[in-house]
């Protein structure tokens, strides 16, 4: 079994995958070790990060010296492929014309999705991130506890490789004894921000993500994953020995052809495929799930792109995995237009994205540093999780939920944009202005506050009643609304950038504003939307149980981050993965059991 | 080497940049008039899956815009503000002007925008260089060409007569720094260090955690 065409489909598989990223590279991981036939469906083309990733590849040997446009909205060299936030032919809408009302839809097309480009920040949810309504009576809780997907962090954190410390802080779950790798040294602003944050309460660390800081333990890693396993333990250690340390160089947002970081292309799909159980099928867009007069899965309904004809796979389970936005379309699709999975009416509720806001400054303190090289691990070394949970419990912050601060800032490779602004060059060129481009480049520093929203009855999207993609598709329309609690984080997250740059001597270079809603990110544009099928305890309230498997279809399971009850301000992916690999176990079992 | 200098131009060419400048300049409002001799840019772009690890040059593309005496005038006005010193070899060694070129000739919004700013600015170099020296800009002596720079290089304190070639003026160094610092003898000259494999990552070294007062935290 391998990457295939339509023709090549075998008549029946186990599992039905759609969806090639974080969880459904997950899934397939865990389903084919444990013996099950899988085929894959992926709306984009194969990717073969090996040979296709730009490594060494420098600004002046692409168009435009890699700077964004239309078409590579993240940069030439950004390893996102036919996609970006507009995919050609296939639209989606927004509800309103304000700007804080609209909802921006990332969507790549290729194996392995979103992956690819990620940051690699690899964070765990906390005991107070599933429990949040029993916390503040706000949202939902989710039908399962941290105790119950701590295991299942584990395993992906060894899995994956992921770099950072224990903090030993509030709802900010330490990792067991010799799990992460160790961290990479701070880089100088990030020392800085530490230095001076530490005199405001806030505690800069080093962050995890999912970047192998040395060769992983192939040896004995593997045993530990799949006890009782020796053929699963055997494919992981070669795919594990495939992998290499970081070296050091190259932004990940580029991917990695020696697999030194996570992107379910070089971590999930080779040892899935290396069982011979898995098919991938790439240009097959999911259009339906089709459910027989007992309700059941039976197959998916999909557009080959290469003839544009609809084609059907057939399995005894399927698993969606592509992406909040898609999962929720397949399913409000499915049935004619009907809709599965729905009975609750919650298909498409309470989606969530990331809080985010960012603020820019100029430290003199970072001026004419000696140069070195901050390459590193190819993205953030240090972040600040969220240190609040004491003051808010005193009643002392006026909002809820919390966000954790990403660092940027660093003597970074230059692209083709200006380096060094304007107000810094006045009136100079020649010598002087190389001279000056030299004494500021690397003194230039963000913030970024990464926080959780709270689900709302005012962010969701549903099928728009007019308009069709390419195929004949019917398209997402999307709604999307802030509440207080988001413009109040946002307001205290400036207010606590500004100072540190104040406090390090620094100038703000973020243009005033008094208005949370003119600063915060647009919905979406930090690319973590969850929700839209969220797990519950009962059906009238949600979409799936605590197995991501939906309560009207038994042998339907949602293995992206549509099925979060909540957006804790922890970047989603590492839960997703954690989540779809409980899930894959249940299925398992289930399986055997033969209950689907 | 520019292929082609300006004094070797024929009169017949030398009086059409002329009359060009003229029409731009004829502009009241916006930084230069648009469309004067400065068609939209034709060509398609590069699609939302191009190869990554291809080595690219301006043109491969799309078709580039600037004629033999723009070139020449970019070079020129690329290599005064990049100039070869202490730090580096000049701009124009390093492609920028050609990296200009291919930015203006972009089908892109942002690229569309700067099309007319940087043509007609070019077009002004050449007419400013004439009324005041009779000779094109690019065959003007250093002090000369600075002479003309210097009126045009902060857009604060430029004359009103000269804040729409000052802003032209901003855009062509900013896009100028760009291009520059973003090739390897760029990245030498601003203290970039790196793009290179390493089996560790060591951090700032001992002179640069002291001169910011910092100390590695992590072991």
């Amino acid at each position: 079994m391998a990457i295939i065409t339509p023709s090549k489909t075998q008549p029946a598989y186990d599992v039905i995958i759609v969806g090639s990223g974080a969880g459904g590279g997950q899934a397939a991981y865990t389903l084919t070790l444990a013996g099950m036939k899988c085929v894959m469906l992926e709306a984009g083309r194969n990717y073969e990060p090996a040979r296709e990733t730009p490594m060494f590849q420098r600004p002046d040997q692409a168009p435009l010296r890699g700077l964004t446009t239309p078409e590579k909205p993240f940069g030439f060299y950004d390893s996102t492929i036919d996609g970006g936030w507009e995919v050609p032919g296939e639209p989606y809408t927004q509800a309103s014309d304000k700007r804080e009302e609209q909802f921006h839809w990332w969507r790549p097309r290729m194996l392995g999705g979103r992956t690819n480009h990620w940051g690699r920040i690899s964070l765990r949810n906390g005991p107070y991130d599933f429990k949040p309504r029993s916390r503040d009576g706000l949202g939902f809780d989710w039908p399962i506890a941290y105790e119950d997907v701590d295991p299942y962090y584990t395993r992906v954190e060894q899995l994956i490789g992921v770099f950072g410390t224990n903090s030993g802080m509030e709802n900010t779950p330490d990792s067991p004894e010799g799990v992460l790798m160790p961290p990479p040294k701070g880089r100088i602003a990030e020392l800085l921000a530490q230095k001076f944050g530490r005199k405001m309460g806030v505690p800069f660390m080093p962050i995890h993500r999912a970047v192998l800081t040395r060769q992983q333990d192939w040896q004995g890693l593997p045993a530990k994953l799949h006890p009782d396993n020796p053929r699963a333990q055997r494919i992981v250690q070669e795919a594990m020995r495939a992998r290499a340390a970081c070296f050091w160089a190259t932004d990940c947002g580029r991917g990695c052809s020696i697999g030194a970081n996570y992107q379910s292309t070089t971590v999930h799909l080779p040892p899935a495929l290396a069982t011979g159980d898995l098919d991938i099928l790439p240009n097959a867009h999911a259009r339906e799930v089709l459910v027989n007069a007992e309700g059941k899965a039976v197959g998916v309904l999909y557009i080959d792109k290469a003839t544009g004809k609809e084609m059907r796979v057939l399995g005894r389970a399927v698993i969606l995995a592509a992406s909040s936005g898609e999962t929720v379309r397949i399913l409000l699709n499915s049935n004619g237009g009907k809709g599965v999975a729905n009975s609750s009416g919650l298909v498409g509720k309470y989606i969530m994205d990331t809080v985010g806001t960012s603020v820019a400054g100029q430290i003199p303190q970072l001026e004419d540093c000696p140069p070195h090289n901050e390459d590193g691990a190819g993205g953030a070394h240090f972040y600040a999780p969220w240190w609040g949970y004491k003051d808010q419990a005193a009643g002392q912050l006026d909002f809820p939920r919390g966000y954790h601060i990403e660092t940027g800032g660093s003597r970074r490779m230059p692209s083709g944009a200006n380096p060094v602004p304007e107000d810094f060059t006045r009136g100079l060129y020649g010598t002087r202005l190389k001279e000056a481009a030299r004494r500021y480049y690397g003194s230039f520093v963000s913030y970024s506050c990464r926080g959780e929203m709270i689900p709302n009855e005012g962010s969701f999207c549903e099928l728009d009643p007019a308009l069709k993609d390419k195929w004949g598709i019917p398209v997402l329309r999307w709604h999307w609304k802030w509440s207080e609690h988001e413009l109040r984080q946002v307001a205290h997250a400036r207010k606590t950038f500004i100072e540190l740059i104040q406090s390090m001597g620094g100038s703000m270079r973020s243009p005033e504003s008094n208005n949370p809603l003119e600063y915060i990110e647009a919905g979406g544009k930090i690319i973590h939307e969850v929700g839209g099928a969220i797990m519950g305890a009962d059906p009238k309230h949600s979409v799936c149980n605590q197995w991501n498997q939906t309560w009207d279809v038994k042998n339907l399971f949602l293995c992206d981050g549509s099925s979060f009850a909540s957006n804790a301000d922890k970047n989603p992916t590492l839960t997703i993965m954690a989540l779809a690999w409980r899930a894959g176990d249940h299925l398992v079992e289930q399986a055997k059991k033969g209950n689907l | 080497m520019q292929e082609t200098s300006l004094h070797r131009l024929s009169r017949r060419d030398v009086f059409k940049w002329f009359a060009a400048a003229a029409v731009a300049m004829s502009a009241e409002e916006g930084v230069f008039a648009v469309g004067s001799g400065v068609p939209n840019p034709a060509g398609r772009g590069y699609g939302t899956d191009p190869d990554l690890t291809r080595d690219y040059k301006p043109g491969d593309i799309w078709p580039l815009t600037f004629d033999a005496p723009q070139r020449a005038a970019a070079a020129v006005l690329c290599d005064l503000i990049f100039p070869e010193d202490h730090l580096g070899p000049s701009a124009s060694s390093l492609g920028v002007p050609a990296f200009i070129d291919e930015w203006i000739s972009a089908p892109y919004p942002v690229q569309s925008a700067d099309r007319p700013v940087v043509v007609e600015g070019l077009v002004w170099l050449d007419a400013e260089a004439g009324r005041r020296f009779k000779r094109g800009f690019a065959a003007l002596d250093e002090d000369q060409r600075r002479a003309i720079c210097d009126d045009i290089c902060d857009l604060a304190k430029a004359s009103p007569e000269h804040k729409k070639a000052a802003r032209f003026f901003s855009k062509f160094r900013s896009l100028c720094a760009g291009g520059y610092f973003s090739t390897p003898p760029g990245w030498k000259a601003i203290g970039y260090v790196g793009n290179t494999p390493s089996a560790t990552f060591d951090g700032p070294p001992p002179e640069a955690l002291k001169k910011v007062g910092v100390e590695q935290t992590v072991g």
